[in-house]
C-alpha cells in the first residue's frame, strides 16, 4: 500500500499516526514545501517570544519518521493530483503513485486589498520561515515602530511576539473590535484594555492607507484562507476549502484531506465551514489516516475552540455565542466567565483568566448535556459529572477510551 | 495498563486525595511544610452534590484530547501515562479547554499540570489510590 | 437556661503547628465536633459532643490530632468517683435509665489474663506448625456415644448434621439493624472465605446476604424478627437466643430511627417504629417448652441443621446449660458478661452475670460430671480478645468461640461505645446511608481475614509449643493451664492448678 501525504503539517502526523494504527508496513511519503522537520505554527509567536526555541518547536521527535516508516522529502512542493492515475507529481519533477492520498495543505495568508501596500515591504506571520524573517527584520532594525495590520488572532500573537524587539506596536484594523472571531464585545474590551495597557496602540474601525503612515515594519496578519488550489486544479469538489465528510474523505475515491485546508461540518452549527484550529488538524488527520489504512474512524465532533493568551491573560472559548448568557466575575476587573444557554443546554462560553476545568464545559457543549433545573452559581463554578444522570456518568468516569 | 478508577459508592468526601495529591507532588518531604497556608494545587477534585460525590483525575485516555490537541507536542503517552513534558509546553492551556474530565491545571510554574500517576515523583504509586481511607479510587 | 451538668468527657488537642486546615476531620465527624471558622481563619473544635471514636485522629493526614480525657477534675473521691457523680446528673436531668454500648468497661477481674499455658521443654518435644501439619478443623454438634459397625465391621457414620469450622471462631450475633449492611457484609464475606460462620443476630437476613448462607447462623430470639421459613433454611444452623451476657435478663431495644426500609423489610416490622425483644421467649419458661421450641425449628428446618441455643453466663449457668443439653439442643453458645452489646442499660451491662471463664470451666465441668458432654458442643464468648484468649477457652472446655467485639475492631471500631446513638463513624453501628458508606466491605472483609488468619497462627504455634498438633487434643486438656494470682476457689472452680503445682 503507499500513502502519499501532501504538507508536512500537523494533519500529517495525525494522518501518518491513524495509518500506523493498523497498517505497520505501508509506504508512506510526505511531500513538505517547507524545509523543516514538522513543527506547530501556532508556536511561532512564542519561538520570537523566547518561550521556545528551534529544537522545542518540534512537533514530534527527530527520529519521528523514521520510527513510523516514513519517507519525508523536505522543500519540495506537491504541484498537481492526476486523480484517474493517482500520481502526485512534484516540482522536482517526480511523479509519487499513491493508493491513498492525503492532502494537508494547511492555509495560506490572507492578504486583503490595503491602499499603499504595493510600495511597502511587508511581512506576513504563519510559517517557521515567516518568523525567523520577521526576526531578522527587528533585529537589524533599531527601535522600530511596527505596523500591524490585523487585530485578530494572528494579529494580536504577533504583537505579543514582536514585544521585545519593538519600540512601539500599532495594530490597525478595518473591525470596531479585537478578536471578533472568538470574543464577544465584551471580551474584546477586556483584552484591548490589556494590551493597551502593555503599550500596545491601535487603530480600529480603520481603513489604514499605508502610504500615509510611519512605521518601520509592517505586518500583515489579516488571516488565513484554506490552500485548496491543489485539490480544486484536481477537480476535488472545494468550496473555500476543500470539501470533507466526517470521516475525512474528499468526493474523490481513495483522497482525504485534512487540516486548515478543508471545510467539514461544525457539530455545532451543523454547517459546512473551516474550523482552521490545531486540534481538530490532528483529529482530521488521524481520522483520515485510520480510514485510508483501512479502519473505521468518524470525526464528526468538531467545532470551534480556542485557549490563546496574551501577556498572561487567558482566553478559553468555546461554541456559539448564542442564548441566554450568564456571567460571573468582573469585566472591568478583566477576569470573566460567561456561558451561553440555550434550550437548556450549553452552546458556548468565554472565559477570560477563569478557566479552572474548562474542558468540563468542553464537553457539556459537546455531549449536548440537559442542564435544565441546574442553577447558575452551580453552572458557573460548580459543575462535573453530578450534572450527569448517574448511568451517564458511570460510563463517562468508567469509560477508559475517552476521546473523539 | 492499570488505570485509576473512582467508585462513587465509597467515596466519602473526605478530600483525603486532594491533599495527599498536593503533597506527593509538592516535592517536599513533610507533609506540613508542603501544605501548611499555602492554596493547594491537586492533580486530583472530588466532585459533590447532595449524597454523590467521587474523584476525578487524568484517564490517561487512550484516545485523549489532550495529547492530540497539545499545539507544542508536549503531551504524549508514555507507557500508558499520559505525560506533559514542561520543557515543551508553552501554557496555552488547550488542553484544559480540551480534557472533558477537567483533569489538567494551569500549574504555578505556567504550565499544564495533571496527574501522572506518582511515576515522576517519589510516590512511584498513585498516592490517591494508597491513601484513599475507602477504597474509592482504585488502580485496576 | 438551666445549668449545664454535662460537661465534655474527651478534649480535642489540635496541634495548630501541624494542622492545614485540610478539613478532613469535620467532614468525617458526624458528631459535629470539628468546624471551620472563617474568622478565626482555623479549625476549631466543639467537644462537647466528641465521643473519641478516633475518626478524626485515623485520618488527619498531618496527625494534628488527638483526643485525650478532659482534665477538668472534680474533687478526688474514691467513692463518689466522676462517673458516679456524673451519672447522678445525668439522670436527674433526663429522668430516663442510662444506656450503654458494647461490653462493660468496669475493672472486674479478666480470668484469662490469670491464666498462663503451658509449653514442652525436653520430653514429649514441641512441634514446628511451618513445618507439621497442624489440624485447626473442628465441627461442632452432637457426637455418638459410641462407635456403630455395620456386619462387615466398617465404621458406621452416625454423626449428625455438624457445622464444620476451619478454625474454632465464629462471629457472634450482631443484627442487622444493630450493626449496618456493610458490617454484615463484611462478616459474610469473611465468613465464606474463611470456612467458618457468622450470625444473623436477632434482625433477620437480608435478602442479598442468602448466598453466603452456608456459612450462615440465622437467630431466633424473643421477638422473632425476621423469622420465616426461607430464613430459618438459609442459615447453616439455627441459634435460639436465650440470653446475652452483655444483658442477661433482659431483652432488646432497637429504636425506630434505626428501622429504614431495608431494615424494615429485612425484620418484617413496620418502619420507624421501637423493636422490642421481650426478656423472656414468652413461650418458654422451662426446658421442655425450649426442648418444643428446639424441635420446631428442627422440625421447619427437615432435621437438617444443628440447633444452637445461646444463655448468658449467669449465676447458676451450669444447671442451665444441663438442661439445654437435654433439651435436643446441638451446641450450646455461653456468653460472658463481659460480651458486648449494641444498646444495654448501663446498671445492667455492669453489673449483672458472670466471667465468662467461671461459667465455661463450670459448664464443661457439670456436663462432663453428667456424662452429657458428648450430648453438645459447646462455644464459648463475651470478650475473647486475641489467640491466647482461645487457647485457653479451649483448654478450659470451649469447642470454639465466638468473638463479634474484636470483629468489630478489626471493622475499624475504636470502643468509643456510643453504639447506642446510631452516628458511628466508623459505619459499624449506624444506619445512616452516609455513615454506612464509610465502611467498605472489601476491606473490611479483608481485615476480618487476616485477624483470623493470624490469630489461627498463633493457635498453631501454641499447640505447637505444647506438642499438641490438633485443637480436639487441646480441647479440655486443662493441665495446660496453670493459674497466677487466684485464690483456691478460683482455681477450682477453672479446674486448674496454679503456676508452680
Amino acid at each position: 500500500m503507499n500513502y502519499v501525504i501532501i504538507g508536512n503539517s500537523i494533519a500529517a502526523v495525525g494522518g501518518i499516526e491513524g495509518i500506523r494504527r493498523t497498517d505497520g508496513d505501508g509506504n508512506i511519503t510526505v511531500v513538505g514545501a517547507e524545509p523543516h522537520h514538522v513543527y506547530s505554527r501556532p508556536l511561532i509567536s512564542y519561538l520570537l517570544e523566547g518561550k521556545t526555541d528551534s529544537e522545542r518547536i518540534k512537533y514530534r521527535p527527530d527520529d519521528f519518521y523514521k520510527k513510523n516508516k516514513c519517507t519525508l522529502k523536505k522543500g519540495v512542493r506537491a504541484e498537481s493530483i492526476d486523480t484517474d492515475k493517482k500520481t502526485v507529481f512534484l516540482d522536482d519533477g517526480e511523479a509519487l503513485p499513491f493508493d491513498k492520498l492525503l492532502i494537508a495543505t494547511g492555509a495560506r495568508p490572507f492578504v486583503p486589498k490595503i491602499s499603499g501596500l504595493e510600495n511597502h515591504e511587508y511581512h506576513t506571520f504563519m510559517t517557521l520561515g515567516d518568523a525567523y524573517g520577521l526576526e531578522k527584520k527587528l533585529k537589524s532594525t533599531k527601535d522600530a515602530k511596527v505596523l500591524i495590520l490585523g487585530a485578530g488572532l494572528i494579529g494580536l500573537k504577533c504583537a505579543e511576539a514582536i514585544y521585545r524587539y519593538a519600540k512601539e506596536i500599532t495594530v490597525a484594523d478595518m473591525a470596531d473590535r479585537v478578536l471578533p472571531s472568538i470574543l464577544d464585545t465584551e471580551g474584546s474590551a477586556v483584552i484591548k484594555k490589556h494590551l493597551e495597557y502593555k503599550g500596545i496602540r491601535f487603530l480600529l474601525s480603520t481603513a489604514v492607507e499605508l502610504d500615509k503612515m510611519k512605521f518601520d515594519v509592517l505586518c500583515v496578519c489579516t488571516g488565513v484562507i484554506p490552500e485548496a488550489n491543489l485539490a480544486k486544479d484536481a477537480g476535488i469538489e472545494t468550496g473555500r476549502g476543500i470539501y470533507i465528510d466526517a470521516e475525512a474523505k474528499t468526493s474523490k475515491d481513495g483522497i482525504y484531506a485534512a487540516g486548515d485546508c478543508t471545510e467539514g461540518y461544525s457539530a455545532v452549527t451543523g454547517r459546512r465551514g473551516a474550523i482552521a484550529i490545531l486540534p481538530n488538524a490532528y483529529i482530521q488527520g488521524e481520522t483520515a489516516g485510520i480510514n485510508m489504512a483501512g479502519g473505521n474512524a468518524v470525526y464528526d465532533k468538531a467545532m470551534p475552540m480556542n485557549a490563546i493568551g496574551f501577556f498572561g491573560k487567558h482566553i478559553l472559548t468555546a461554541g456559539l455565542y448564542e442564548g441566554e448568557e450568564i456571567k460571573s466575575g468582573s469585566v472591568s476587573g478583566g477576569v470573566f466567565k460567561k456561558l451561553f444557554v440555550k434550550d437548556g443546554k450549553l452552546k458556548g462560553f468565554i472565559f477570560i483568566d477563569d478557566f479552572k476545568r474548562a474542558g468540563l464545559y468542553t464537553a457539556l457543549i459537546r455531549d449536548g448535556i440537559d442542564l435544565t433545573g441546574i442553577d447558575d452559581a452551580t453552572l458557573l463554578d460548580d459543575i462535573g459529572f453530578k450534572l450527569y444522570p448517574k448511568a451517564e456518568r458511570d460510563k463517562v468516569l468508567r469509560n477508559q477510551n475517552e476521546g473523539v | 495498563m492499570k488505570k485509576i478508577y473512582v467508585r462513587e459508592e465509597w467515596c466519602l468526601k473526605c478530600r483525603l486525595c486532594e491533599y495527599i495529591c498536593a503533597f506527593a507532588n509538592s516535592g517536599c518531604g513533610d507533609i506540613v511544610a508542603a501544605l501548611k497556608d499555602k492554596p493547594i494545587m491537586p492533580r486530583i477534585t472530588v466532585e459533590e452534590e447532595g449524597k454523590i460525590s467521587y474523584a476525578v483525575s487524568c484517564r490517561h485516555c487512550d484516545d485523549a484530547l489532550c495529547v492530540k490537541g497539545c499545539i507544542s507536542g508536549a503531551i504524549s503517552r508514555v507507557d500508558g501515562v499520559v505525560t506533559i513534558d514542561k520543557n515543551k509546553c508553552v501554557g496555552c492551556c488547550t488542553c484544559i479547554l480540551s480534557c472533558p474530565y477537567g483533569a489538567i491545571a494551569y500549574g504555578a510554574d505556567g504550565t499544564a499540570t495533571k496527574c501522572e500517576l506518582c511515576v515522576q515523583n517519589a510516590g512511584g504509586s498513585p498516592m490517591c489510590v494508597k491513601y484513599c481511607p475507602n477504597r474509592a479510587i482504585v488502580l485496576e | 437556661m438551666p445549668i449545664n451538668y454535662d460537661d465534655n468527657t474527651y478534649e480535642v488537642i489540635r496541634n495548630q503547628d501541624r494542622c492545614i486546615n485540610c478539613r478532613v476531620c469535620e467532614r468525617q465527624c458526624a458528631n459535629l465536633v470539628h468546624k471551620y471558622s472563617e474568622y478565626y481563619g482555623r479549625m476549631t473544635s466543639d467537644c462537647i459532643s466528641c465521643v473519641d471514636c478516633q475518626r478524626c485522629v485515623s485520618l488527619c493526614p498531618t496527625k494534628a490530632l488527638k483526643i485525650i480525657k478532659n482534665p477538668n477534675s472534680y474533687r478526688d473521691n474514691a467513692n463518689w468517683n466522676e462517673a458516679a457523680i456524673k451519672s447522678v446528673y445525668k439522670q436527674a436531668g433526663s429522668g430516663g435509665v442510662l444506656l450503654s454500648s458494647m461490653g462493660t468497661p468496669e475493672a472486674y477481674p479478666v480470668y484469662w489474663d490469670k491464666i498462663l499455658i503451658n509449653a514442652s521443654q525436653v520430653t514429649n518435644p514441641s512441634i514446628d506448625p511451618l513445618r507439621e501439619p497442624m489440624e485447626t478443623r473442628i465441627a461442632l454438634g452432637k457426637r455418638p456415644q459410641n462407635i456403630v459397625r455395620d456386619g462387615n465391621g466398617n465404621i458406621v457414620n452416625t454423626v449428625k448434621n455438624s457445622l464444620f469450622l476451619n478454625v474454632p471462631i465464629m462471629f457472634s450475633a450482631m443484627s442487622y439493624g444493630s450493626i449496618s449492611y456493610n458490617a454484615h457484609k463484611s462478616l459474610a464475606i469473611a465468613a465464606e472465605k474463611l470456612g467458618i460462620f457468622y450470625n444473623t443476630g436477632e434482625g433477620g437476613l437480608h435478602r442479598d446476604f442468602y448466598k453466603y448462607g452456608k456459612n450462615t447462623i440465622v437467630q431466633v430470639a424473643s421477638g422473632r424478627f425476621g423469622v420465616f421459613k426461607d430464613f430459618l433454611n438459609a442459615g447453616a444452623a439455627v441459634e435460639i437466643k436465650m440470653g446475652q451476657g452483655a444483658k442477661p435478663g433482659i431483652g432488646g431495644h432497637l429504636p425506630g430511627e434505626k428501622i429504614g426500609e431495608d431494615v424494615s423489610r429485612t425484620r418484617m416490622i413496620p418502619q420507624g417504629v421501637d423493636a422490642i425483644s421481650p426478656a423472656p421467649h414468652h413461650d418458654i419458661y422451662s426446658i421442655e417448652d425450649l426442648r418444643q421450641l428446639v424441635y420446631s425449628l428442627k422440625e421447619a428446618t427437615n432435621y437438617k441443621k444443628p440447633v444452637i441455643v445461646k444463655i448468658a453466663a449467669v449465676h447458676n449457668v451450669a444447671a442451665i446449660a444441663s438442661g439445654v443439653a437435654r433439651s435436643g439442643a446441638d451446641i450450646i453458645a455461653i456468653d460472658g458478661f463481659r460480651g458486648g452489646t449494641g444498646a444495654a442499660p448501663t446498671r445492667i451491662r455492669d453489673n449483672v452475670g458472670i466471667p465468662i471463664e467461671l461459667a465455661l470451666a463450670s459448664v464443661d465441668q457439670r456436663l462432663r460430671e453428667e456424662g452429657i458432654r458428648n450430648e453438645i458442643s459447646l462455644v464459648a464468648g463475651g470478650s475473647i480478645r486475641n489467640s491466647a484468649d482461645i487457647v485457653k477457652a479451649i483448654a478450659l472446655g470451649a469447642d470454639a468461640v465466638y468473638i463479634a467485639t474484636g470483629a468489630l475492631l478489626a471493622l475499624g471500631c475504636h470502643l468509643c461505645r456510643s453504639c447506642h446513638l446510631g452516628k458511628c463513624n466508623w459505619g459499624i453501628a449506624t444506619q445512616n446511608p452516609d455513615l454506612v458508606k464509610r465502611l467498605n466491605p472489601e476491606t473490611g472483609s479483608e481485615r476480618l481475614v487476616n485477624l483470623i488468619t493470624a490469630w489461627t497462627h498463633e493457635i498453631e504455634e501454641m499447640m505447637g509449643g505444647m506438642g499438641i498438633n490438633s485443637i480436639e487434643a487441646l480441647k479440655g486438656n486443662r493441665l495446660m493451664l496453670r493459674g497466677v494470682g487466684m485464690t483456691q476457689k478460683e482455681l477450682d472452680i477453672l479446674g486448674i492448678f496454679h503456676a508452680g503445682e
